[in-house]
């Protein structure tokens, strides 16, 4: 399947002169059709503006509510009285669980999908992408209770081998009991859940290095590993980039397994193996239900902070990529 | 082409494989889950529709409210629908908060609620009562258990100073003085406590919480809230969540209902309130503390307040008593007659029994007979 995609590419479309897009040829279809495609774009416009909107003035409400301060309180109660919520936990967990995730994802996934596309024989191969993109069907609840169940007894003999050998570093220090239901567990999880995305995309990436690169760099005698470093990773390099900020935004937003995962508090802690701290999807998952008027606004601002900073990740990746658009799959 | 034929059956092979394996992690999960669910509604079989009065009982009766009463509404929803067909009464079970919210809003008929209504709730029902208001029915009590989980411990006693340290974190090993004091003759390890909390806010947290600042005010110094307060302390999500881990957790303790307890067979702790022996959590013992409640509600409004200090024998303290909420008054006409005589056959001795097999605890003789008649004069 994937290889040929990647021998299918068609050519570029050679660039239409600006002028004839606005030309009307004058037959009914055309019409239909610019209207069609016209409407559709307003239409998504129109409805991204409204929930922008929608959102803005619920968030508004609730900050102007808000007593303690929205960016640096330690406590999320808006049903107290005064009541007083801050997303600086929930900010912290977000960031510093998704950074372990890519930490540990990215590396591993960009190693298969290297050894899909350049070492794995072809029957391997092609099972292999299978099952990688597998993983990525598997609903999230599910990871949820397979990490609450499975990975969380069984991560406590890491937790320990980490807080004796590299409890100085603080990060590991583990000063509270309790099982690892942490900030490093949801870490782990959010880990195994991007690989997929990120396995596949740079796999498709990988797949895409003209044949002609790779064989200029075997003609002057590099060995795999150099036709690696060479060709295909300055080639790939911005399709990895795509794919971690692919799946850094699944690892930001995830709700479900983080929920059943973590033993959420209001603590900020550096100690990452503690039990404690908070996500913004896990914040707003836990507590919706019994949230009141003021509870909600408060989660829908809250919603609005992981929006953009989703926004910010997406930018800054496409930041990078613009920057290094010379190597861009595109201009192959 | 044929290889790529074979690879591609391969894969499918492969893929058949891990869906499969897939499908046995999930039932691993639901299996461990669905420890909690059968055995809340365990009571099932028991009871047969025989008293159920429909009086011309008719259409759709939609209600939301508390989960913590879910297993008992369904005993009685399924038991009442066998019996009134031309009724239907359909309870989501979200929450308390968000059942009121609906109530408020008069998009369901009735609401259930694990806390009475609030004078500004009670404001906001007289818009969609006309002329009335909402009004709390105390409907079904249960027995909040403090589960523990101490390998070689069978038995625990603990008061309400003690209680109050442990989820407050100022008692952090089981071999602490002042759980020994309890429990002469019980070994107790050298090992840490950790104390699991609800993570989302939960009636069962306020109600706990209203036991400890009502009976342990020196040592428990938060105001009694849906949302947890005291610092440290691990967060688990529902009653269900908190359950499963003291269940596999050496050195856990807990709070959740009863049911939850029975199901997963968590031990549960004895409270040394004062009366001539420890009282175990059982729906018997909670009714016999809910029966020392006052009524604190006005008018026709059944608001309790429960006596929490209570040192009567066998009266289990811990308890939560929830609600249907209603108007008194400016009852939709269309819905009226089924709401009546569905509230009437939950609160009739047929209805009252039911709770026992699904471990709450029914309302009181004296309380009761108020809350039919009260229910008997809806408008």
């Amino acid at each position: 399947m994937a290889s040929s995609i990647a021998t299918d590419t068609p050519p570029p479309p050679a660039p239409a002169p600006a002028a004839r897009r606005n030309q009307s040829t004058g037959r009914a279809g055309d019409k239909i059709f610019l209207g069609l495609s016209r409407g559709s774009g307003i239409f998504l416009l129109v409805v991204m503006a409204a929930i922008a909107i929608f959102l803005s003035i619920r968030a508004g409400i609730a900050i102007s509510e808000d007593q303690g301060n929205f960016l640096t309180t330690f406590d999320w109660n808006p049903a107290g009285s005064p009541p007083a919520f801050g997303i600086a936990v929930l900010l912290f967990g977000t960031v510093v669980s998704s950074v372990i995730a890519m930490a540990i994802a990215v590396p591993i996934a960009v190693g298969i999908a290297l050894f899909i596309s350049h070492y794995a024989p072809r029957k391997l191969a092609a099972p292999l992408a299978y099952v990688v993109d597998l993983l990525a069907a598997v609903p999230s609840i599910v990871y949820g209770i397979w990490g609450a169940l499975f990975l969380v007894p069984y991560l406590g003999g890491l937790n320990e081998w980490l807080d004796s050998y590299l409890g100085w570093t603080v990060l590991f220090e583990k000063t509270e009991v309790g099982v690892a239901r942490s900030i490093f567990t949801v870490g782990i999880l959010l880990a195994i859940m991007i690989l997929p995305i990120v396995t596949s995309v740079s796999r498709e990436v990988f797949l895409q290095v003209p044949r002609m690169n790779e064989e200029a760099a075997l003609a002057l005698g590099a060995t795999r590993w150099e036709v690696i470093r060479l060709s295909v990773l300055p080639f790939g390099r911005s399709g990895v980039i795509s794919a971690s900020m692919l799946g850094l935004g699944r690892a930001l937003g995830e709700t479900m397994a983080v929920a059943t995962v973590l033993s959420p508090s209001y603590v900020l802690s550096l100690h990452l193996l503690n039990p404690g701290g908070g996500t913004f999807a896990q914040n707003i998952a836990a507590k919706f239900d019994e949230a009141n008027q003021l509870g909600r606004d408060a989660l829908i601002a809250s919603g609005l902070v992981l929006f953009v900073l989703t926004l910010l990740v997406n930018g800054a990746a496409r930041m990078i990529i613009a920057r290094r658009k010379e190597y861009s799959g595109a201009n192959a | 082409m044929k290889l790529q034929r074979k690879n591609r059956l391969r894969a499918t092979a492969l893929g058949v494989i891990a869906v499969s394996s897939a499908l046995a992690l999930t039932a691993c999960g639901s299996d461990n889950n669905s420890g909690g669910t059968t055995g809340g509604t365990g009571g099932t079989t028991s009871g047969a529709p025989s008293n159920v009065k429909c009086d011309g009982a008719k259409g759709q009766v939609l209600a939301s409210g508390s989960s913590a009463q879910k297993n008992a509404m369904d005993l009685w929803v399924k038991n009442y629908m066998a019996a009134c067909k031309d009724a239907q009464i359909n309870y989501k079970s979200s929450s308390s908060g968000e059942g009121i919210v609906a109530f408020t809003q008069g998009t369901v008929a009735f609401a259930g609620s694990d806390s009475p209504l609030k004078p500004e709730q009670v404001a906001d029902s007289k818009k969609v009562c006309t002329g009335g208001q909402g009004i709390n029915l105390p409907m079904v009590g249960g027995p909040i258990a403090i589960g523990f989980h101490v390998e070689g411990v069978d038995s625990l006693v603990l008061d309400a100073p003690s209680l109050a340290k442990i989820f407050s974190g100022k008692i952090t090993k089981w071999n602490d003085e002042a759980i020994a004091k309890l429990n002469p003759g019980a070994k107790l390890p050298d090992l840490a406590i950790q104390a699991f909390h609800r993570s989302e806010d939960s009636g069962t947290t306020e109600n706990l919480t209203k036991y400890l600042s009502a009976t342990a005010k020196a040592d428990w110094t938060y105001a009694p809230a849906k949302k947890w307060a005291a610092p440290g302390g691990q967060a688990a999500s529902g009653s269900a969540g908190v359950a499963a881990q003291v269940k596999q957790t050496n050195g856990a303790i807990g709070y959740f209902e009863l049911s939850y307890a029975s199901s997963q067979s968590i031990k549960t702790v004895d409270i040394n309130t004062g009366a001539s022996a420890p009282v175990k959590a059982s729906s018997a013992n909670a009714s016999t503390a809910i029966a020392a409640a006052k009524i604190a509600g006005t008018g026709k409004d059944l608001s309790l307040k429960l006596d929490y200090a209570t040192k009567a024998d066998n009266a289990y303290p811990i308890v939560l008593v929830t609600y249907e909420v209603a108007c008194d008054k400016g009852n939709k006409a269309a819905t009226l007659p089924a709401v009546k005589s569905f509230l009437s056959y939950a609160a009739s001795a047929d209805g009252q029994k039911l709770l026992t097999d699904a471990s709450y605890a029914p309302i009181p003789s004296e309380i009761n007979a108020k809350v039919v008649e009260t229910i008997n004069s809806l408008q």
